[in-house]
């Protein structure tokens, strides 16, 4: 392991940090998603049982996930990008980060029951 | 205390201690910038590879944000969610062009996006040569064979494969 790489940042650390992980994690996700979208060419049995899986509870919960991955990695990538080319980005970063996190909540408060509503009515009845 | 304080030979009050031992018939000698390119000096092997990376980075980031957020919309949250995702849906968007170039340029846009945060991602932690040899091999034969899968399964889709 690199020796003294603990870097004490703040807004700017945990962004990046959270940036990258969320980065690689959607990343995996494409490899999976691609090649079962693949199944097309297979049959349409082949794909609807494998897309069936997507429709269980456990999964839904994955999905949830991944849209909060995706939603953080696009807004606070717009705010990297606002960082690079807008003059005063840098001297905003930590107010556009805390923007990134408002928007991410609200907008992960209203995926619940799109996401998660299919699950909801499967565990606990409709 | 000022750092742009000079004398008139133009040395610091440090390493002149006040008084220059360079004069008009005794000139300072020529230092030349250590590392100026002149003819003698090897072609740059380098080219802006990282410059094009890093801008591509930008602008396929800003399309991404259109289209996934689109495709989630699509998949995740109208018309019944996940829930209404099968063959038969699959079928109804791509007999548009409209989704297919949608899906095509999500898909290439996607992998060299995320490709090229990997490729950073093991830059960074792998040390070794072999390892980040294997690894960049590992990525880029996984890159290509995925993006060239779904290109394939986007133009031969048939809906009536059965």
């Amino acid at each position: 392991m690199p020796a003294g790489t603990l870097y004490r940042g703040r807004e700017g650390m945990w962004s990046w940090v959270a940036h990258r992980v969320t980065g690689v994690l959607i990343f995996f996700f494409l490899f999976v998603h691609v090649l079962d979208t693949a199944l097309v060419r297979v049959s349409p049995e082949a794909y609807d049982t494998v897309v069936a899986t997507y429709k269980t509870p456990i999964v839904a919960l994955l999905e949830y996930g991944l849209v909060a991955a995706i939603l953080f990695h696009a807004l606070n990538g717009l705010r990297v990008i606002a960082v690079d080319f807008w003059v005063k980005g840098a001297r905003y970063q930590k107010q556009m980060l805390w923007t990134v996190v408002g928007l991410w909540v609200v907008l992960m408060l209203g995926a619940i029951y799109p996401v998660l509503g299919h699950a909801a009515r499967e565990l606990f009845g409709s | 205390m000022s750092t742009t304080e000079t004398t008139a030979s133009g040395i610091g009050p440090v390493e002149g201690a006040g008084a220059s031992v360079y004069t008009v018939d005794n000139p300072a000698p020529l230092i030349e910038p250590p590392r100026k390119r002149t003819k003698k000096s090897p072609k740059s092997t380098r080219g802006n590879f990282e410059m094009a990376a890093w801008l591509f980075m930008r602008l396929s980031g800003v399309v991404l944000v259109v289209l996934v957020i689109g495709h989630l919309l699509i998949q995740l949250v109208l018309d019944g969610g996940v829930s209404k995702i099968g063959f038969a849906f699959v079928a109804g968007r791509w007999a548009s062009p409209f989704w297919q170039v949608w899906d095509l340029l999500m898909l290439w846009l996607a992998m060299l996006h995320g490709a090229n945060g990997l490729r950073t991602v093991i830059n960074d932690y792998a040390e070794r040569p072999n390892t980040r040899l294997w690894l960049k091999g590992l990525l880029y034969t996984a890159t290509v064979f995925t993006i060239l899968l779904g290109t394939l399964v986007i133009f031969t889709f048939d809906p009536n494969i059965r």
